[in-house]
């Protein structure tokens, strides 16, 4: 069973077993409008929980997406290269960011659940 | 968000913007549409396809009167104002006494009228209003229009849409101006704009804005646009934004504005810091605006570094993002004279590593005017 919690930075990690899958939330990709431009990490390169693991830029500004949780990223989602417009039109399916092996999953339990995180978006 | 206890002036289609689902942000003390629910790309595209309507209502617009208002115009800028011919418009630059850019804005000779009419940038309005009257005590007086609201239509479908609602608009070409009446409402209409596009700029009444906003909508070639697509628009065209790509720091030479100090005014020299300029014009600049295309796709944001290829930093973007029509990012910034050479090859230091980039002409799209003849 995979299961997925948000950081109140506005990024998503969905976990089964040890792969953590991580992206940005639907909320942050209305808020920064259309994606033009995505860096990310590189495999195999390890990242604590709440470092800068990649860069999402749209038309009008830069923002950093932090790791959710700690580990090593073990794949990134090259499409996101030459149509970063993925990010806009499914953020939180097809317009994931990268894959890791999870540090410790128990870092998960201090993030927020999918109700928890729809209410602290009503609040921004 | 951003926490802004200022209060924020509202232009006559603060409603309308509300209404058509704009996303409202704090622009030079306005609450403004950045964009609309169509979103910034489509919005920037749609503008270059066919046509966009732009609320400008919060740039600074003024009449100025006296027995030669342009000779006395003249004083603070270097502009041929004397020499602008009725029913014309000039881009200008307003100068302080060390030669720095107060703003830009434009002058307008409107047919049979004595007085000047000036459009001048939101953020500045007030010092730039403070600043002529002061220094034209006496020989003209400045009356701001508060009351006038200002819309943008442009793109290629633009001079068709206006036509419909007044015959013979087209006449007008690229930087001629008149009063003409739109749908019945009285505007003064110029052939302008700040996209690189063919379109208008037309001023009017606040009272009739909103009336006349929703007239120009409701034609099928036109979309609201929010100020996130403008800003691409003119960062592709090569046009500056004033208090980035120039501001009091920077002078016209360096700024590559030598095009708007006029041909009689570099020989009588009778501007702010006149000799300084002129001797610029001849001997040259430290420093030059220039075009720069990244190599890469991301973008270099204003405040990027510009390093040579040994590491060493030789200048500063001053605007910067993508391009939607070039599908790319491009920017804009003052490197060393050294580097300002069209092809130069540069690093831009984005988030502590080197993104290869060259210098480019500019305009990165080519402007489509629809001059005269």
């Amino acid at each position: 069973m995979s299961e997925t919690r948000f950081t109140d930075q506005h990024e998503w990690v969905r976990v089964d077993g040890a792969e953590a899958t991580v992206g940005i939330t639907k909320h942050a990709a209305e808020q920064l409008g259309d994606v033009v431009f995505v860096e990310l990490p590189k495999i195999g390169q390890s990242v604590g929980k709440g470092a800068e693991a990649a860069v999402v830029e749209s038309v009008k500004a830069a923002s950093e997406v932090y790791a959710p949780i700690g580990g090593t990223v073990t794949e990134v989602n090259a499409a996101l290269n030459d149509d970063p417009a993925k990010v806009n039109a499914d953020p939180e399916g097809n317009g994931w960011f990268f894959k890791m092996k999870a540090a410790d999953v128990a870092q998960l339990s201090a993030l927020m659940t999918p109700a928890q995180y729809a209410e602290y978006v009503k609040g921004h | 968000m951003t926490d802004t206890t200022q209060i924020l002036r509202k232009t006559p289609l603060h409603a309308l913007h509300v209404e058509l689902g704009g996303k409202m942000v704090p622009f030079a003390g306005y609450d403004m549409p950045v964009q609309y629910p169509t979103g910034i790309l489509k919005e920037h595209l749609h503008t270059r396809e066919k046509a966009g309507l732009f609320d400008v209502s919060h740039m600074g617009q003024a009449f100025l009167s006296g027995d030669d208002p342009a000779r006395a115009l003249e004083r603070v800028t270097p502009a041929d104002l004397v020499g602008l011919k009725e029913g014309m418009q000039r881009y200008g630059l307003l100068l302080n006494d060390a030669g720095g850019i107060k703003d830009d804005f434009m002058t307008t000779r409107l047919a049979g009228e004595r007085d000047l009419y000036l459009v001048v940038n939101a953020s500045m309005k007030e010092s730039d209003f403070a600043y002529i009257a002061e220094r034209l005590k006496g020989i003209a007086t400045l009356a701001p229009q508060p009351d006038r609201a200002l819309l943008a239509l442009q793109g290629p479908a633009a001079a068709a849409v206006l036509a419909r609602h007044a015959p013979g608009i087209d006449a007008l070409t690229f930087m001629k101006v008149a009063r003409a009446q739109i749908a019945g409402i009285p505007a003064i209409v110029s052939r302008t704009g700040y996209t690189g596009e063919d379109g208008f700029e037309i001023s009017i009444a606040a009272a009739d804005a909103a009336r006349l906003a929703r007239i120009l909508l409701k034609e099928p070639e036109v979309l609201p646009i929010g100020l996130g697509a403008r800003d691409s628009l003119r960062l592709e065209a090569g046009l500056c934004l004033y208090g980035h790509d120039i501001d009091e720091t920077t002078e016209p030479v360096e700024a590559n504005l030598v095009w708007a100090i006029g041909k009689r005014r570099k020989t009588d020299k009778d501007f702010p810091a006149a000799e300084k300029i002129v001797d610029r014009i001849f001997n040259g600049t430290a420093r030059k605006r220039v075009g720069i295309r990244p190599d890469g796709k991301a973008p270099a944001r204003d405040g990027t570094e510009i390093a040579d290829k040994k590491g060493r930093v030789v200048g500063r973007i001053t605007s910067g993002g993508f391009g939607p029509s070039l599908n790319a990012p491009v920017a804009m910034g003052y490197v060393e004279t050294a580097f300002a050479a069209d092809g130069t090859e540069i690093d831009l230091l984005v988030r502590g590593k080197a993104m290869p980039a060259r210098v480019a002409p500019m305009p990165f799209v080519p402007h489509r005017y629809k001059r005269a003849g």
